[in-house]
């Protein structure tokens, strides 16, 4: 929307006024920035991501560093998805913890209560979650306003109460115990480095998947919309089936998720998918950027990060939380990796035409 | 006790409570007129209310009615701040931005609230006294509940005296329907969106203050007292203020009736079932009509 024609402006600019042959490393390292950002062609760093989970193991030797770079994957593949709501459907959820316990407690119960195989669990409870977000975004995304963080908060608070309450089914707020590690073949995913592998490729491929969408048909009506939507309307792009679209795409993202989470820490709490949870993967969002597909791997690894830093002071965490968002929302709305972006870029133009 | 003087035992208690969310369904809707965003830090609104209550009152001992009147103040003055700093300062004007931007803000408030007063439930003396009355239907009832719907009854006098008599809150709905005729005319929308957020602060504090005798308050009540206030609004249909009364008490009473009737372990999941069924059945609310678009 505004940012995005902000941003296109500001590099022409730069371009006109900066000669060649003055281009500077750093220059060049920040259109490198923004190509990875923002042109959606990033063969180059999706390589780079790939050798980076590869490489990783061998410099982290803590059990630790582990658990915290696993659950920066799993925030990551929950962020995508949200990203894509929030970024280019211009919608807010406040119930993505519940799609992501939806997802963990399908693949819990189904497998420890009913003995089902692993990856069938994981399917259905993605599709199930898929199915219940098209009821939820159907009704409230057919229209303007603020509908649907009413509907996501309502139903976030709902499953997190039936969670505890059910308990022949969950187990109450006690947690249901004991979920098998997921395995391909003979391959058991039983401990951390394992679990690292596993999940990283799945954030690998959902970054993937993502980056595709957003460049197929699909995606570019999705751009559109975020432009601006009547304009997409008026073009013939159903909007509001868009919408609804990517609202359960992005609950299915949360859902696989939950179930890696769910066979992965082999225990499921209710208190894990609280209205917290879903403010902090929004948070997560903003910080890394709206609508910036590499912004939502930054802005889940760093609040993660932060969040365990800081559980030191514990009493803290939800001041610290508060004030780096409010910090980002008012200095940098694009979020910070742009916004450094345009932030240096507009002092470089200013010395050019100052020159 | 039969069975038709529990139901109206349930009614009573949800009236009570449906009061209340009327009330911060209120508060929301001011903001929403005024800048057509959601205000998330209206739940801490309700908290600091209560708290600050219990300060004066408990731990000061200034007269209940002073106090009433210095907290309500004292949170509406929390809320032209945010008005004049964050929201007004931010670099992006997008809805989406404003919205979470009012996420943060809450919790700043709500992990200040933390440190100020710890995590404990504490409790304020009521109004007036806690004899039951006994009605001649044999339910009972607490002077609080009653003050409960004296105050709100005042207070929606007030503010329907205040929007549809004064030269301001004339402005104020001049505003609400747009924005720019309404600078036009003279207006100072900065102002009256500075105004709104002052009120949504006072209605948020007086909602907070006066459920705090009969529940006990701590630093993050408001979170779900808030989060049923917009349930409410939404419920009558969002920024329409009779709507925000019947929303608030539907929902109370439909709250109510589920605790007594069906689990009190489900009061919430039931009111929010409730939610999610109007919004399904008739999305802009019982009262709503939807928003128009402007291109």
């Amino acid at each position: 929307m505004e940012n995005r024609k902000g941003f296109s402006l500001n590099i022409s600019k730069g371009h006109n006024f900066i000669p060649i042959e003055r281009k500077r490393t750093i220059e060049s390292c920040l259109l490198l920035v923004n190509r990875m950002l923002l042109k959606q062609k990033d063969n180059l760093c999706f390589g780079i991501l790939a050798l980076v989970i590869v490489a990783i193991p061998m410099f982290v030797e803590s059990k630790y560093y582990f658990i915290v770079l696993n659950v920066i994957g799993l925030n990551t593949i929950v962020v995508v998805g949200l990203n894509l709501l929030i970024g280019f459907a211009g919608q807010i959820s406040l119930g993505h913890a519940a799609f992501y316990g939806l997802g963990s407690y399908f693949s819990g119960i189904l497998t420890v209560n009913y003995g089902f195989p692993m990856w069938p669990a994981m399917l259905v409870g993605m599709l199930a979650t898929g199915a219940v977000a098209y009821l939820i975004g159907y009704p409230s995304l057919k229209l303007r306003g603020h509908y649907l963080v009413m509907a996501t908060l309502g139903f976030g608070i709902i499953i997190n109460i039936l969670m505890g309450e059910l308990e022949q089914f969950t187990g109450g707020h006690d947690g249901l115990m004991g979920i098998p590690p997921l395995t391909i073949g003979g391959l058991a995913f039983d401990n951390d480095l394992k679990n690292f592998y596993l999940i990283w490729s799945f954030v690998f491929f959902f970054m993937l998947a993502a980056r595709n969408l957003l460049n197929s048909r699909v995606g570019r009506a999705l751009r559109a919309i975020h432009g601006s939507e009547v304009a997409a309307n008026s073009l013939g792009i159903n909007t509001a089936d868009y919408k609804v679209k990517v609202f359960v795409l992005s609950a299915m993202f949360a859902s696989v998720s939950g179930s890696l989470y769910a066979h992965y820490i082999t225990f499921i709490s209710p208190s894990s998918y609280d209205f917290y949870y879903s403010i902090q993967v929004v948070t997560m969002v903003i910080v890394g950027g709206m609508g910036s597909l590499w912004g939502s791997l930054f802005g889940a690894g760093i609040l993660t990060f932060i969040s365990e830093a800081l559980h030191i002071a514990e009493q803290y965490h939800i001041i610290a939380y508060g004030i780096f968002l409010c910090l980002v929302l008012v200095f940098l709305p694009e979020g910070i990796v742009v916004g450094i972006y345009n932030f240096f870029l507009k002092i470089k133009t200013r010395k050019a035409i100052i020159k | 006790m039969d069975f038709s003087q529990q139901i109206a035992q349930y009614i009573i208690t949800g009236l009570t409570i449906g009061a209340i969310y009327a009330i911060v369904a209120m508060g929301f809707n001011i903001i929403h007129n005024a800048t057509g965003i959601v205000n998330f830090a209206q739940c801490e609104f309700i908290s600091l209310g209560g708290m600050f209550m219990y300060s004066l009152a408990v731990l000061f001992k200034v007269n209940l009615i002073i106090a009433f009147f210095i907290s309500m103040a004292g949170v509406a003055l929390i809320g032209a701040l945010i008005e004049m700093g964050p929201i007004r300062h931010a670099r992006s004007k997008e809805i989406i931005i404003l919205i979470f931007l009012t996420i943060g803000l809450s919790e700043i408030l709500r992990g200040a609230a933390q440190e100020v007063w710890g995590t404990d439930n504490v409790g304020v003396p009521a109004f007036s006294g806690e004899a039951p009355i006994h009605l001649p239907g044999g339910a009972a009832i607490v002077p609080q509940h009653l003050w409960i719907f004296a105050i709100t009854v005042m207070v929606m006098l007030m503010l329907r005296y205040f929007f549809k008599k004064t030269l301001m809150g004339k402005a104020m709905r001049a505003t609400a329907v747009n924005r720019r005729a309404a600078a036009l005319a003279g207006i100072s929308v900065n102002r009256m969106v500075l105004f709104s957020f002052a009120f949504s602060g006072a209605l948020g504090a007086v909602a907070g203050m006066i459920i705090a005798p009969i529940s006990s308050t701590s630093y993050d009540t408001g979170i779900m007292l808030g989060l049923k206030g917009f349930a409410a609004a939404i419920l009558g249909g969002y920024g329409n203020f009779a709507g925000a009364i019947l929303g608030g008490i539907i929902l109370g009473i439909l709250e109510s009736l589920g605790a007594g009737l069906i689990s009190s372990q489900y009061k919430d999941a039931i009111a929010f079932f409730v939610l999610l069924l109007v919004l399904f059945l008739k999305p802009t609310g019982i009262m709503g009509y939807g928003e128009s678009e402007r291109v």
